[in-house]
C-alpha cells in the first residue's frame, strides 16, 4: 500500500484547503477513500452522529500535480483510511503559503497522513514543516460499509436559494428552534418553518426552480404525477442543517435538496471539480 | 388565554396597531440598546411606539421609535400596549441578518390584533418573505420614576465618545459607580472602587466633548454598576447623552440616536441610587 501526492499550484492549495475545512465542519472523524482518479470523504449514517451522513467526491486531477497510489491488491487499487479531517485542516493553515505540499502515506509508531509543507524562505535552505497525522488504515472487509449512497426515492427536488440568505434565516431560527421544518413543491417554492410555544416563524422562497431528473432507464421520476402546488415536508434536526450551511467555504456553482416526505432530506452541493452530498434523517 | 388559541387574523381594518418600515434596521438596532432582559412592554400610540425593560426594580430602560420613523404607523385605540419576548421579537427582526450590505434592507410590516393576539411581523428582502407570529404576553405593570425635569439638580450634556471608552473600561470587580456631579471641582467625576483600587475620572467643564454643564449643587450618589453595564449597548450607538439627576439621586441617562436613515431616536436609562452615603465617605 503506497500513497503519496503533491500540490504545488497555490490556486489548487487553497481550494483543497477550503475542501477540507469545509468537510472538518461537518464531521469530527471521517473515512478517506483513494483510487487512481479521485478522493473520496465519506460520512456512515451511524447513530452516533445522529443518522447524518456526507459523501464528497473530488478528482485528484483538478489539484494535485502528483498522485500515485497503489492499493492492497491490483484489482482493488483502492485505498480507505479513517481520519480526523481537523487535523488535516490544522495542518494545512501552516500551508497557506507554501511552494508545495506534499502528502504521503507513512508508518511512524502507528499509520500516518505525512504533510510536509515547504515554505518560501530568503536563504537557499528551504524550510519545510512536517505533520504527522494518525490514520487508521480500513481492512477491506469493512469497505462495503462506505459504498456511495443512492439518491433516494424523493417526493420533490428543488434548487436551493442563495445559501447566505438561507444561513442567516436558519441561523435566527436555530436561536429559537431545535426543530426546522423544510417543505417544498414543484413549483420551485420552499418553505422553512419552526413552531414553538412562543412563536412561530416561516420564511417563503419562490421562483427557485426544480432540478430535472431523468432515470437511468430515460424515464422522468415519478415526481411527474405530482401535484406541483402539493408539499411535501421533512422536519430536521436544525444544528445539522446550519452545520453544512455554516460550514460551507466552497460557494457551489449548484445547490440542490432532495425531500423524501418525512423520512430524510438530502443535499447535494455541486462545485466543477468537487460534489459533496448530505443526508439529514427526519425527526418525527 | 391559553397560548395556542392566539390566532391570526387577515383583514388589515382589524389590526389594532400596523407598523410598515422600509428598513427594519432602524427598529432592531434601537431595541437591542435596550435588549439587557428577555422580556419587554410595548406601548403604541399615535406618537410612535415606546418599548421598556425594567431589572431588579431599580432599572429601567426606555426606547422610543416616533411614528416618523415608521413608514407607515396607524394606531387606532388611544394606546395599545402588550408584553413581548424581546430575545424572540430580535431575532425574528434580523431573520435576514444584521450585516448592512449596501443597497439591501429588509423591509417590516408590523400587525397587532389586539389583547390575546400574537403580533405579525412580515418580513421582506430580496423577494424572500418571512412570516413571524410572536406570542403576546398579559402586559405588567411599569415602574414609574416620577423622574421630573423641574427636580432636575444636575444636568450635564456630553459627546458619547467621551463616555464611550470610560463605560468600556468599568472596573467590574466594583460593585458601585459612583458619579459625582458639581458646580465645583471635580465638576463630573466617575469613581470606581474595584480589587485593584480605586479609579477616578474627572471631565472637565470646559472640555471639548461637553456639550452643557449646568450643575446647581454638589452630588455625589452610586450606581450599582451591573444595572448601568448594559447601557453601555445604548452608549455604542448614541451620539450625545444627557446625564441628569434629580433631588432624590435618581439618574437618568438619555441616549440620542441617530439611524441609518440620518432620524433621531431616544433611548432612556433610569437608574436608583445604591445607597445613601455618608459624609464621611466622601
Amino acid at each position: 500500500m503506497r500513497f503519496r501526492a503533491k500540490i504545488v499550484d497555490i490556486g489548487c492549495l487553497n481550494h483543497f484547503t477550503r475542501v477540507i475545512n469545509t468537510i472538518a465542519k461537518l464531521a469530527k472523524t471521517c473515512t478517506l477513500r483513494l483510487t487512481v482518479d479521485k478522493l473520496y470523504f465519506i460520512l456512515a449514517d451511524k447513530v452516533a452522529n445522529g443518522g447524518v451522513s456526507m459523501w464528497c467526491e473530488l478528482s485528484q486531477g483538478n489539484f494535485f500535480d502528483e498522485f500515485q497510489m497503489e492499493g492492497v491488491a491490483a484489482e482493488t487499487n483502492e485505498i480507505y483510511l479513517e481520519l480526523t479531517p481537523e487535523n488535516l485542516a490544522r495542518a494545512l493553515k501552516t500551508a497557506q503559503n507554501a511552494k508545495a505540499v506534499k502528502i504521503k502515506l507513512t508508518n511512524k509508531h502507528c499509520p500516518c497522513l505525512t504533510v510536509a509543507v515547504e515554505l518560501p524562505s530568503l536563504s537557499s535552505s528551504s524550510r519545510i514543516v512536517t505533520h504527522d497525522i494518525p490514520v487508521g488504515v480500513i481492512p477491506r472487509k469493512l469497505w462495503n460499509d462506505f459504498r456511495e449512497p443512492s439518491v433516494p426515492d424523493f417526493d420533490v427536488s428543488i434548487y436551493l436559494p442563495v445559501l447566505k440568505t438561507m444561513k442567516s434565516v436558519v441561523e435566527r431560527m436555530k436561536n429559537l428552534s431545535n426543530y426546522i421544518v423544510i417543505e417544498a413543491n414543484l413549483n420551485g417554492e420552499m418553505n422553512l418553518k419552526i413552531e414553538t410555544d412562543l412563536v412561530s416563524v416561516t420564511t417563503h422562497f419562490k421562483d427557485l426552480g426544480n432540478p430535472p431528473w431523468v432515470l437511468e432507464d430515460g424515464s422522468q421520476t415519478s415526481t411527474q404525477e405530482r401535484d406541483p402546488e402539493s408539499m411535501a415536508e421533512a422536519r430536521i434536526d436544525i444544528r445539522k442543517l446550519l452545520q453544512l450551511l455554516a460550514g460551507q467555504q466552497v460557494i457551489p456553482t449548484k445547490a440542490l435538496c432532495n425531500i423524501v416526505s418525512n423520512r430524510m432530506v438530502h443535499f447535494i452541493l455541486l462545485h466543477d471539480d468537487v460534489s459533496l452530498q448530505y443526508f439529514i434523517p427526519a425527526h418525527s | 388565554m391559553p397560548l395556542s388559541t392566539q390566532t391570526e387574523v387577515g383583514d388589515d381594518d382589524q389590526y389594532v396597531l400596523v407598523a410598515s418600515l422600509d428598513n427594519v434596521r432602524n427598529l432592531s438596532n434601537i431595541l437591542k440598546a435596550i435588549h439587557f432582559k428577555d422580556h419587554a412592554s410595548c406601548f403604541a400610540t399615535t406618537n410612535g411606539l415606546k418599548v421598556t425593560v425594567e431589572n431588579a426594580k431599580c432599572l429601567q430602560a426606555n426606547a422610543f421609535i416616533q411614528a416618523g420613523i415608521f413608514q407607515e404607523f396607524v394606531v387606532q385605540e388611544e394606546s395599545v400596549m402588550f408584553r413581548i419576548n424581546l430575545a424572540v421579537l430580535l431575532d425574528c427582526l434580523t431573520v435576514f441578518g444584521t450585516s448592512s450590505l449596501p443597497g439591501t434592507s429588509t423591509a417590516l410590516r408590523m400587525c397587532y390584533h389586539g389583547y390575546g393576539y400574537p403580533l405579525m411581523l412580515f418580513l421582506e428582502e430580496g423577494g424572500v418573505v418571512t412570516v413571524c407570529k410572536i406570542n403576546t404576553q398579559e402586559p405588567e405593570e411599569m415602574l414609574d420614576f416620577d423622574f421630573c425635569s423641574t427636580n432636575v439638580v444636575n444636568k450635564i450634556i456630553l459627546q458619547s465618545e467621551g463616555l464611550r471608552e470610560a463605560f468600556a473600561e468599568l472596573d467590574m470587580t466594583s460593585e458601585v459607580l459612583q458619579i459625582t456631579m458639581s458646580p465645583d471641582k471635580p465638576y463630573f467625576r466617575l469613581s470606581t472602587f474595584g480589587n485593584a483600587g480605586s479609579a477616578h475620572l474627572d471631565y472637565p467643564k470646559d472640555s471639548d466633548l461637553m456639550e452643557a454643564f449646568h450643575c446647581n449643587q454638589t452630588q455625589t450618589n452610586r450606581y450599582k454598576i451591573s444595572l448601568l453595564k448594559p447601557s453601555t449597548k445604548a452608549l455604542a450607538l448614541s451620539c450625545k447623552v444627557s446625564i441628569r439627576t434629580d433631588n432624590r439621586g435618581f439618574l437618568s441617562l438619555q441616549y440620542m440616536i441617530r439611524n441609518e436613515d440620518g432620524q433621531i431616536c431616544f433611548v432612556e436609562y433610569y437608574c436608583c441610587p445604591d445607597e445613601d452615603i455618608t459624609e464621611s465617605e466622601l
